[in-house]
């Protein structure tokens, strides 16, 4: 593939120590520095070894959607502190702060779009926001678009990064497990297609819900996929966790994970399955 | 059967205990009438296991949902039902001990019955891995569920687990695509399906066993997102916070009948379930007939209906302009 290949004279990196960082950026997989202009090209993938770096959702809806096709949907939901949560910060301090710093009120963007002609409902979910936490706002955003697929007869696609449950929200976080994927048992009993791309990291409550519950699961390279969090397993266990343990590949080879997707392949992938699985968007016409 | 192991908070109640029955013991060696004075303590230790149970901390509540000789799933297994056939294995790759199942009567009528299974000793807690469930336990509860759905026979789970087993092998089998199918395929079953929180209803490994038309709850019995040692540890940073985690992540039977969640607390007798396991059975027999008859009635449409709308209504939050 063309954009794994190394350019012929690479700079080295002792050449770029004293470059600035607004120009390159130290790839946290080979520890190359690479031009911040290259990697924006590559959809934030490092040119020299694939590694994948974090996006956030515009980034997504960008990629994964035909240009201007995206309208965001439920923009006017916000947290509430329903226990008056109190650990070293105030629950409402952690969500005011959150919602200044990223301009968006939690951690899931939810809307329609079009895939290459076929209109989706689509959420994406930001780890930026309290770890990408799903609470009551999460589950209820998620819950709406399952729904509205349903109703509108089309494909859903959910793009995860979660921490899992919104610890802040108690009972009510570990419920939105069970209403998202109650939402879920209606849209899989109608024959809509559901299609969950794992990111990095994707654990807890949101892998024990709809992230596992897709006709089809497409995960980023290298994503950390769990259920427990690798810190938590080896505290258990008492051991060191084997390389590459609960990383997409990982999930692949145990029958967890469909394919392990390269982002930049992510949108044709998706248009070939959707292709595969559905037919009823060209009735609408 | 009993394991000799008490709370801190439960002293007092052992030992006013011990007192009564080293005077009936002396009274017996003496030939001398002590009923009076026995009368007069029983009546004060009735007065002290209110007081003291009335008014636990959340984080004592914890501890009496975890107490060793709290009754566990089989406990009420043996007390509320009749022909009891235990059924094994998830039919993929093996049984799981940690979660119990199979056919049982209830006043009669033919049940199914799951509950996560914890131990009273070392030996049984290898077998029961201390209540927490491998992805098999959950499949071999869900393929339990379907075989209930196939002969029309309503559903009861007993729910006391500290949480789903973060394990590598776990992890291989998928734990969290057994709890979230769990979770999905529940919610669409087309039969009755009572939940009952015994003691510790542990986050998402609880959950995927929970997912009923009603969820009771034991009065000392606790249901969180995350236990409290866990939650202290990642947002105070320290496990020795549990008592303010405890307190912050409102586990109570009563704030969760309070917020909707529990449809009815059963309450348990003076001292706790683990002071009188019969009668802690006869409550929870009551109870479960009682709703059972209700959910009887509905068609398999209504029930599904009834469960989806149930816990796709939970949740709160703001929505403005
Ligand atoms: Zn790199």
């Amino acid at each position: 593939m063309a954009w794994f290949r190394k350019p012929k004279q690479p700079l080295r990196s002792a050449d770029k120590r004293d470059l600035p960082s607004e120009i390159f950026k130290k790839c946290n997989g080979c520890g190359e520095l690479v031009y911040r202009e290259r990697l924006a090209q590559n959809a934030q993938v490092c040119p020299e070894c694939g590694f994948h770096s974090r996006i956030p959702p515009e980034q997504y809806l960008t990629l994964l959607l035909d240009a201007g096709s995206f309208v965001e949907r439920e923009t006017n939901l916000h947290s509430l502190d329903l226990l008056e949560f109190h650990d070293l910060k105030p629950y409402r301090e952690r969500l005011a702060a959150a919602e200044q710093k990223l301009g968006r009120r939690d951690s899931v963007v939810v809307g329609d779009g079009v895939v290459d002609g076929i209109p989706v409902c689509i959420a994406v979910m930001d780890f930026r926001f309290l770890g990408g936490s799903m609470g009551s706002v999460v589950g209820e955003k998620v819950a709406r678009t399952i729904r509205r697929a349903l109703e509108l007869r089309r494909p859903l696609i959910i793009v995860s990064a979660s921490g899992g449950a919104r610890m802040q929200e108690g009972i009510y976080s570990l419920m939105q497990l069970a209403k998202t994927s109650s939402a879920l048992a209606r849209l899989h009993e109608a024959g809509i297609p559901f299609i969950s791309v794992i990111t990095d990291p994707t654990t807890g409550g949101t892998t024990a819900s709809f992230a596992m519950l897709g006709d089809v699961h497409l995960a980023e390279p290298g994503a950390l996929i769990g259920f427990a969090g690798p810190r938590v397993i080896e505290e258990t266990i008492k051991q060191a966790l084997p390389k590459g343990f609960q990383r997409s590949e990982f999930l692949r080879e145990h029958g967890m994970v469909d394919r392990v997707v390269d982002r930049r392949e992510l949108k044709q992938t998706l248009v070939l399955l959707l292709r595969h699985m559905w037919t009823g968007w060209d009735e609408e016409a | 059967m009993a394991t000799p192991l008490h709370l801190e908070f439960e002293r007092d109640i052992v030992e006013l205990q011990k007192q009564i029955d080293a005077l009936l013991r002396s009274a017996e060696e003496k030939g001398i009438d002590v009923s009076s004075e026995v009368r007069v303590l029983g009546a004060k230790l009735e007065v002290l296991k209110v007081e003291i149970f009335q008014n636990l901390t959340p984080l004592e509540q914890v501890h009496v949902a975890r107490h060793p000789r709290r009754p566990h799933t089989l406990d009420y297994v043996s007390r509320l039902f009749t022909d009891w056939v235990e059924l094994s294995g998830d039919r993929t790759f093996r049984d799981d001990g940690a979660v119990v199942g199979g056919w049982a009567r209830l006043n009669g009528d033919s049940i199914m019955v799951v509950g996560h299974q914890k131990g009273r000793d070392m030996k049984a807690n290898l077998k029961r891995n201390f209540g927490s469930p491998h992805p098999e336990g959950y499949r071999k509860s869900l393929r339990l569920m379907y075989l209930a759905e196939k002969f029309r026979r309503p559903v009861v789970t007993f729910i006391d687990t500290p949480g789903a087993y973060p394990g590598v092998g776990a992890e291989e089998r998928g734990q969290a695509e057994a709890i979230a199918r769990n979770i999905r395929e529940m919610a669409r079953l087309r039969i009755p399906v009572v939940s009952v929180v015994i003691g510790e209803g542990g986050s998402g490994g609880a959950l995927a066993i929970g997912v009923g038309n009603r969820i009771l709850m034991l009065e000392h019995a606790i249901y969180s997102v995350i236990s409290p040692e866990g939650c202290a540890a990642i947002l105070w940073r320290t496990a020795a916070e549990r008592e303010k985690a405890a307190r912050a992540l409102k586990l109570t039977s009563s704030e969760l009948f309070k917020r909707g969640i529990a449809d009815e607390i059963i309450l348990e007798p003076p001292g706790g379930a683990h002071a009188d396991w019969d009668e802690t059975g006869q409550r929870v027999k009551e109870a479960l007939m009682r709703h059972l008859d209700e959910l009887k009635t509905m068609e398999p449409e209504a029930l599904v209906r009834d469960r989806q709308a149930k816990f796709e209504a939970i949740g709160e939050w703001a929505e403005e302009d």
